[in-house]
């Protein structure tokens, strides 16, 4: 039983789970109707969904992000490519005459996804090809991009008024929101892909000792490219959610400091920043926990000038419990405990 | 502290007042462990003594009850191949490392150093293979660099400058205290470092490898300096795996194999043969039913039949250019020290490195090796010597290294199938002994002998048709290393081509066909190995002076075949030993 239950502490999603549950009890002791789904015009509507849609965007990025962190790197850019992919699909469907056809549509979210797969490569080329550290490399289209944007939008907040583009943010397929259907679509071919492969492997392996890899017959270069553009198709299909949710395209704040929050639920979800193991489930609990901590500081009323304060207190707790030091002390905390037990035992 | 008077203190003033040299402790293990005696006289008292230091980390014992000692005004150099313990021992003495066993007195005093910074102030300073220091900064900053001379709390730049020239003016050296370090060259900046570490009145200084990045003027110049440092009675420890800068500059030799002192002796009267056989060995192995073996292999002259072929195959800086056929079946050995381009050689033959002269024909088809995949799709495997940073992936199960390069073979979009995985882990689990033998246990959890099963299973599981393996037997005990050994024959049997390298000759003697032996970056000779012993193979090693002679008479007397490279050019070779040495460095 006691053998059980350590290898439960010591599972690495333990710790994440743990303070999601704790979010989620919060939340109920605050607002007894947290749990409660219910259907609405045949949509589902609840605390529980809103987290789900809400997170939607940020759990996209993480699963490229996660990709990326794997292999040693960090991908700064997706915010920015958030924005360029919506300023795109915006301007054209402003540009085109029948703004709410949906072919109209899909040609707009076509360009604006191959766009950002072009910013892709060029991270995976500084990456893998000029071999610039990654988070220099991606630093550049992380204030290049923002600029990017704003001469697509020419400095303006593009609103538009397309039915089906606005669906993509907003709509519901069989009661469920569409950004919770995208999510968990590009979680599963992330998850198959690089499971069913042997791609997951190498990613890891190139991560953990990148010189044993090459030696052993890995492409890590190839690896890398396919990485970062993995990367920046998630920001593009974020950033039309987050886009399409506000009908609007602005170029300063559509995706800000997503990447910070991305990056964020990859460690949560126990996946080194220093490369290797990675895991996806745990990317989604830790994207999990950051939108429930959003939202637990609107249930429970913390004023929201304090939300950051709030937030970088959950986050240090999490990473100081995943730590290793943290764990060596607790473990040197409960031996004490036990040969104090003993000595009693001796004593009496 | 208290002083310690120690076994050593008692003997050394024998009868009559004499002062007697302690001879370096027997070592009973075999023969080639017993010492050498001298009958000179030290210098009156060592200023560093070290005595039964153990060292143990997790698994290995890095250093087992060594005795080390430096005299003021001497140089004393430490010879070892690599996991001897040389670098562990200084790390000792410079308080890196914290001893498990043993003293280190220092001037007289028994010291414990709880960090290099202590050492440092007590008179130990190190100057290490590559230049720690900054590029951005003047010489005179790095020079003074944590000790500023200070006047009314900020830093006094004119006594630093004044400082930093009286230091290199001291060395006789003529550079610019102001001047940027980074425009010198790696060699000024070497001896920028030493004047760095002089000026804390060091009583001791060490010199990791220093002569590993210079030509043959620069390290004429660093001997000079050297020199002059000897005459003001600083003890200095020369690390290098060059012999003839070696036998050049020191005075006193300390000899280490596998992490246990085989001795102390007097350069003079120690014959580089001597050396390089106590740095070397002659391990007894538990391997009985490996009988010598005879030449079973026909070796058809032809390119045809063999299964690589390399011709004048070069890099600049790493390997001259050198003839190496392999046959089909035949396990070839390559013999040297450290840094005589065996390493280099093979890294060619495995793609890792690309040539940048010669040819390379590959089971009759001229072809070039540009990445170590294009070697693994010709099916050649190369298990690199360092198996941490370039061999197991150490976080990753037992299972996926093993398929790793079957896998990347293979590509990414046709993964093996589970069940093949678990049935190829298994089958090697099973025939190599791998323990634990658990599939999902993480690599890093393995003992040393079972990550280098690890790898091999790794390469076995390419079926490759040629195996080059670097050292796989250092630092693994020697039941793995019998195993290993008996495998390498089995798969020379069984029609594998095995490129072997040992630091261990009996090793490559025992296995090999064919014995390349390689000297300062060249290749020396190409033996059949047939009645050929230790004692030759060492004699075409260690230097350059006889080995010609050598050579003929071994070949003479065992009527070994000495091919490529007449004595001629091996007599040659040794001739530019320090010119060849250096250029690697340049780069």
């Amino acid at each position: 039983m006691s053998a059980l239950f350590a290898r439960v502490v010591a599972h690495r999603l333990f710790w994440p789970v743990v303070m999601l549950l704790v979010l989620f009890t919060i939340n109920l002791i605050a607002f007894p109707g947290f749990f409660t789904v219910t259907i609405r015009d045949g949509h589902l509507f609840g605390s529980l969904i809103d987290i789900l849609r809400n997170g939607a965007p940020t759990l996209i990025i993480a699963i490229g992000m996660t990709l990326v962190i794997a292999t040693r790197g960090i991908d700064l850019s997706v915010g920015a490519v958030c924005a360029i992919s919506g300023a795109v699909a915006c301007s054209i469907i402003l540009g085109s005459p029948t703004p709410g056809s949906l072919s109209t549509v899909a040609v707009a979210v076509t360009v604006a996804m191959l766009i950002a797969l072009v910013l892709g490569m060029w991270n995976g080329f500084l990456v893998a090809v000029v071999g610039v550290q990654p988070i220099i490399a991606t630093l550049i289209l992380m204030t290049a991009g923002r600029g990017i944007a704003m001469l697509i939008t020419e400095g303006q907040i593009l609103t538009v008024n397309s039915p089906p583009f606005k669906f993509l943010g907003s709509g519901f397929w069989f009661g469920i929101p569409i950004a919770v259907i995208i999510a968990a679509v590009v979680f599963a071919v992330a998850a198959l892909v690089t499971r069913r492969t042997a791609l997951g492997m190498f990613i890891e392996s190139v991560g953990i000792n990148p010189e044993a890899s090459r030696q052993a017959g890995v492409r890590a270069r190839g690896l890398l490219f396919v990485v970062y553009t993995f990367s920046a198709f998630c920001a593009a299909i974020a950033g039309l959610i987050l886009t399409a949710n506000t009908a609007a395209a602005d170029a300063n704040n559509t995706g800000l400091f997503i990447e910070l929050d991305a990056i964020l639920a990859v460690v949560i979800g126990g996946t080194s920043l220093a490369g290797g193991r990675y895991s996806l489930v745990g990317t989604l609990v830790g994207a999990l926990v950051i939108q429930t901590l959003v939202t637990t500081v609107y249930t429970v009323g913390i004023p929201p000038i304090a939300t950051m304060v709030f937030k970088a207190a959950v986050v240090t707790a999490v990473c100081l419990l995943q730590s290793p030091t943290t764990a060596e002390a607790l473990r040197g905390f409960r031996q004490r405990l036990a040969i104090r037990a003993g000595k009693g035992v001796a004593a009496s | 502290m208290p002083r310690t008077r120690t076994p050593y203190s008692q003997n050394r003033v024998g009868p009559g007042g004499r002062i007697r040299r302690r001879m370096p402790r027997d070592r009973p293990t075999d023969d080639s462990m017993e010492s050498t005696v001298t009958n000179h006289t030290d210098p009156p008292t060592a200023v560093v003594e070290m005595r039964g230091i153990s060292i143990t980390f997790p698994g290995v014992k890095a250093l087992d009850d060594v005795d080390f000692r430096m005299f003021p005004g001497e140089v004393h150099s430490l010879m070892g191949e690599n996991g001897a313990g040389k670098s562990t021992l200084i790390k000792a003495l410079t308080g890196v490392y914290g001893i498990d066993a043993g003293t280190i007195t220092l001037a007289g005093d028994q010291v414990s150093f709880s960090g290099p910074a202590q050492a440092q102030a007590a008179g130990i300073s190190t100057v290490y293979q590559e230049v720690h220091l900054l590029p951005n900064l003047s010489v005179a900053e790095n020079i003074m660099l944590g000790r500023e001379p200070r006047r009314f709390g900020s830093i006094d730049w004119r006594a630093m400058r004044r400082r930093s020239a009286q230091l290199l003016a001291g060395l006789n050296l003529d550079i610019d205290p102001g001047s940027l370090l980074g425009d010198h060259s790696l060699a000024v900046q070497q001896l920028i470092a030493i004047a760095r570490a002089i000026d804390v009145q060091a009583k001791v200084l060490i010199l990791d490898e220093p002569t590993s990045s210079l030509d043959t003027d620069e390290v004429a110049e660093l001997f000079r300096v050297i020199r002059s440092l000897k005459e003001q009675g600083v003890a200095i420890l020369f690390v290098s795996h060059f012999l003839d800068q070696v036998y050049e500059i020191c005075d006193r030799l300390t000899v280490l194999r596998n992490g246990k002192l085989v001795g102390e002796y007097l350069t003079e009267e120690l014959l580089r043969i001597d050396l390089v056989q106590k740095m070397i060995g002659k391990e007894l192995t538990t391997l009985d039913d490996l009988e010598q073996r005879a030449r079973s292999v026909v070796v058809d002259e032809s390119d045809a039949a063999n299964f690589v072929t390399a011709a004048r195959l070069g890099r600049r800086g790493a390997i001259n250019p050198a003839d190496l056929p392999i046959a089909v079946g035949e396990v070839v050995g390559l013999a040297g020290l450290l840094g005589s381009g065996r390493t280099e050689l093979a890294r060619l033959l495995g793609g890792i490195d690309r040539a940048d002269s010669g040819e390379l024909t590959i089971r009759g088809k001229a072809t070039k090796l540009r990445t170590p995949r294009q070697a693994i799709s010709h099916r050649i495997a190369f298990s690199s010597e360092n198996r941490r940073d370039e061999g197991i992936v150490g976080d990753l199960t037992v299972r996926d290294n093993i398929v790793l390069a079957l896998q990347a073979d293979r590509g990414w979009f046709r993964p093996i199938p589970k069940k093949r995985r678990d049935e190829l882990t298994q089958s090697y689990i099973q025939a190599l002994h791998i323990r634990p033998g658990n599939p999902d246990a993480l690599v890093r959890n393995l003992s040393g002998g079972n990550q280098q099963k690890v790898l091999l299973a790794r390469w076995l599981a390419i079926a490759p048709g040629l195996l080059i393996l670097d050292e796989p037997t250092r630092g693994i005990d020697i039941g793995a290393k019998a195993e290993i050994q008996k495998l390498v024959f089995n798969l020379a049997e069984n029609g594998m081509s095995v490129l072997f390298i040992s630091a261990e000759l009996e090793e490559v003697l025992r296995l090999s066909h064919r014995v390349v032996v390689l000297r300062d970056r060249h290749v020396v000779a190409d033996l059949e190995n047939d009645g050929l012993t230790v004692d030759a193979l060492l004699a075409l090693i260690a230097d350059g002076s006889v080995e010609a002679d050598d050579t003929d008479a071994a070949s003479g007397t065992n009527g070994d075949r000495v091919a490529v490279l007449g004595a001629s050019d091996a007599s040659e070779t040794s001739d530019h030993l320090t010119i060849d040495n250096v250029p690697g460095g340049r780069r």
